[in-house]
């Protein structure tokens, strides 16, 4: 999968193309989906996440002041910024590990001062964790197939003793978890615990978890992190290979510029709390501001680098 | 990989339940017509409550991640409970009463998990203090929980079920051991379950546990209610099978620690570790004091057995956090590993 095809003038063409939906999942596991929307995506199309007026700080130190955003269906968002602009902030917010002292989240229209964590899997929210999250004590197989423990029915009595609906929920759930380790290539680690791995298959791992849920909006907290370059063009290829083939939107942070540019289709940037730019990775890229703020040593560096 | 794979092939080709089966036949069969009642009374009842109370403390503390220092409440409240069920309801069959007692036991557990909503580490296994400080208080003011018998100490009823009576130490250990063959199987397809995968995930990472949707509080109530459930049981056959009576000084603080050094020692998060530790802490007294009156005599009497035992027990826990934190269980599978090995290359 080639990395950077997405010209930024076709963004549009390409969120939600018809292709996707054929690409996607056959028609039995999208019961669960239930009547997700599917209407095209548009520059004008309802978000399905919007951030807005957010405020958050913890004692004196502001991390986030007034920050708005907007999440279209489909789209791969990036939010970038440097060290301690208050990108992990934001992601917090949204999945409801913080309370914003201002401002609200919406999610699919409906308002939060606080998105109930508890019920984010519910709401067709995944999200994974900059400092890796996985359970270390679980085979990479069972730590996916707890990314469906939300949908589980049955209750332990009848996991102990194998009866009533148990066994074939279990199997159902087992089969989901080995399609998304066979599309993430991680069917040869599938047995094994999932801290014995390498970090980067830890990181694919974590991706998995969040994907066997078929989320509507999944979060990645530095998907990118601590990674090689050949790494890191690996986890950008699986991440656009999810949405298109999941039909998720993406929101996700990342410290390397530019992975993100050939990646995302829209860009906002932090600095300090505040957003300074918001727009096409062609339209950031030439914001004075974010040279300013950011970019401004990687300007001359169209091949993307760490900053 | 392949040679991780190659190397387990041998044990790979017995099913798995054949070792467990083999085990039990021959503590059913075997055991009862080589032992003598020394083996039963002094090595195997106390092993048997120990291990069964090892299993329970090991999903609350090993598999769910919450560290308890009440086990030996719990275990008081499953004693009294069924002494006070079997006193009181006339007619009550012994399993029915030992169920009932669970429960009880499982309430209390709920009741003090409570601050685990809230508290983690430390501060959770100091909050479980008050469970242990609470019962133990409760049983000895209140003298109705002991029948007002004078000493608090009472006599325990004796063990029949459908008109067949356990008697005698053989008779108390088949007992004994059918309770906690039957419960530790239950606790093995629990823990394997996808109800056991949530204990693990929230041990491992309650926020990310949270936030997949793992049901957290509830799950760790479940893992509170289970454990006391199981802890209370083991309690039963502490006092019914073992002891003969049922006194709350038996549950003091000292049972609970020696619970939680089982399954340190054992391997946390296995149920062969609950066996492997009660064994070790059961039997090693008793070699130790065999060993000492061996090698000095007259001078090692019972304070010095009393002291030296906490010495060396203390040092081995040091030594197995440092040196083998994954416990007993570890080490057998280590050994086991290497025999089969050398097997196959010869």
């Amino acid at each position: 999968m080639p990395i950077s095809n997405h010209a930024f003038g076709a963004i549009e063409a390409s969120v939600y193309a018809p292709e996707v939906f054929a690409q996607g999942l056959p028609a039995a596991q999208r019961q669960a989906h239930g009547d997700r929307p599917r209407q095209p995506a548009a520059e004008d199309a309802a978000p399905l996440l919007a951030l807005e007026g957010i405020g958050l700080s913890f004692g004196g130190v502001v991390a986030l002041a007034d920050v708005d955003l907007s999440v279209r269906p489909g789209e791969i968002r990036a939010i970038i910024g440097p060290n301690g602009a208050g990108k992990s902030s934001l992601i917090n917010v949204i999945s409801g590990v913080y309370r914003a002292d201002r401002g609200h989240v919406r999610l699919y229209g409906a308002r939060y001062a606080q998105v109930p964590t508890q019920r984010l899997a519910r709401l067709g929210v995944a999200r994974t964790f900059q400092n890796l999250a996985l359970f270390k004590g679980l085979s990479v197989l069972d730590n996916v197939t707890s990314g469906l423990a939300y949908r589980t029915r049955s209750n332990f009595a009848g996991q102990i003793l194998g009866i009533g609906r148990t066994r074939r929920e279990q199997q159902e759930q087992r089969g989901r978890a080995d399609q998304v380790l066979e599309f993430l290539h991680l069917t040869d680690v599938r047995d094994r615990l999932a801290g014995t791995l390498p970090y980067g298959l830890q990181k694919r791992a974590e991706l998995a978890r969040a994907l066997v849920a078929e989320p509507r909006l999944l979060l990645l907290d530095e998907p990118m992190a601590g990674m090689t370059a050949g790494e890191k063009s690996e986890m950008a290829a699986y991440v656009r290979a999810a949405r298109d083939r999941f039909a998720t939107t993406v929101v996700l942070i990342e410290h390397d510029v530019g992975v993100v540019m050939g990646l995302s289709d829209r860009i906002a940037v932090l600095d300090y709390g505040r957003k300074i730019a918001d727009g096409t990775p062609e339209e950031v890229r030439n914001d004075q501001r974010v040279i300013d703020a950011y970019l401004g040593v990687a300007s001359g560096n169209e091949e993307g680098a760490d900053i | 990989m392949s040679a991780i794979a190659t190397q387990l092939s041998p044990a790979a080709a017995l099913p798995k339940w054949l070792a467990p089966l083999l085990l039990i036949a021959f503590a059913y069969v075997v055991i009862p017509l080589i032992g003598n009642s020394y083996l039963f009374e002094a090595i195997l009842l106390p092993f048997l409550a120990l291990s069964l109370a090892g299993v329970g403390l090991n999903i609350l503390t090993g598999y769910a991640g919450q560290v308890s220092l009440g086990s030996a409440a719990f275990m008081a409240a499953g004693a009294f409970a069924a002494y006070n069920f079997s006193l009181r309801i006339e007619g009550l069959p012994l399993v029915a009463s030992i169920i009932l007692s669970g429960l009880v036991a499982a309430a209390i557990g709920i009741v003090f998990g409570l601050p685990s909503l809230r508290l983690k580490g430390f501060y959770l296994a100091v909050s479980t203090l008050a469970a242990q400080f609470f019962v133990q208080w409760a049983l000895t003011k209140f003298s109705w929980f002991s029948n007002d018998s004078a000493s608090g100490v009472i006599d325990a009823p004796k063990l029949s079920i459908a008109g067949f009576e356990f008697d005698g130490a053989v008779g108390r250990y088949l007992f004994a051991l059918t309770v906690v063959v039957v419960l530790t199987f239950l606790a093995h397809r629990l823990v394997t379950s996808q109800t056991g995968r949530n204990f693990i995930a929230i041990r491992d990472n309650d926020t990310a546990a949270r936030i997949i949707g793992i049901p957290v509080l509830k799950t760790k109530l479940l893992a509170f209610a289970i454990s006391s459930f199981i802890i209370g049981v083991a309690g039963v056959i502490w006092a019914f099978a073992y002891l003969r009576t049922v006194e709350p000084a038996g549950f003091d603080l000292d049972r609970s620690f020696q619970i939680l050094f089982i399954i340190i020692i054992g391997g946390l998060a296995s149920i062969r570790g609950a066996f492997l530790g009660a064994s070790l802490i059961v039997v090693f007294p008793l070699v130790l004091s065999r060993l000492g009156g061996f090698l000095l005599g007259d001078l090692f009497d019972s304070g010095v057995l009393d002291m030296s035992q906490r010495i060396v027990l203390g040092a081995l826990i040091i030594l197995f956090l440092i040196l083998e934190p994954d416990g007993l269980v570890a080490l057998w599978d280590r050994v086991r590993r290497r025999l089969s090995l050398a097997w196959q290359s010869s």
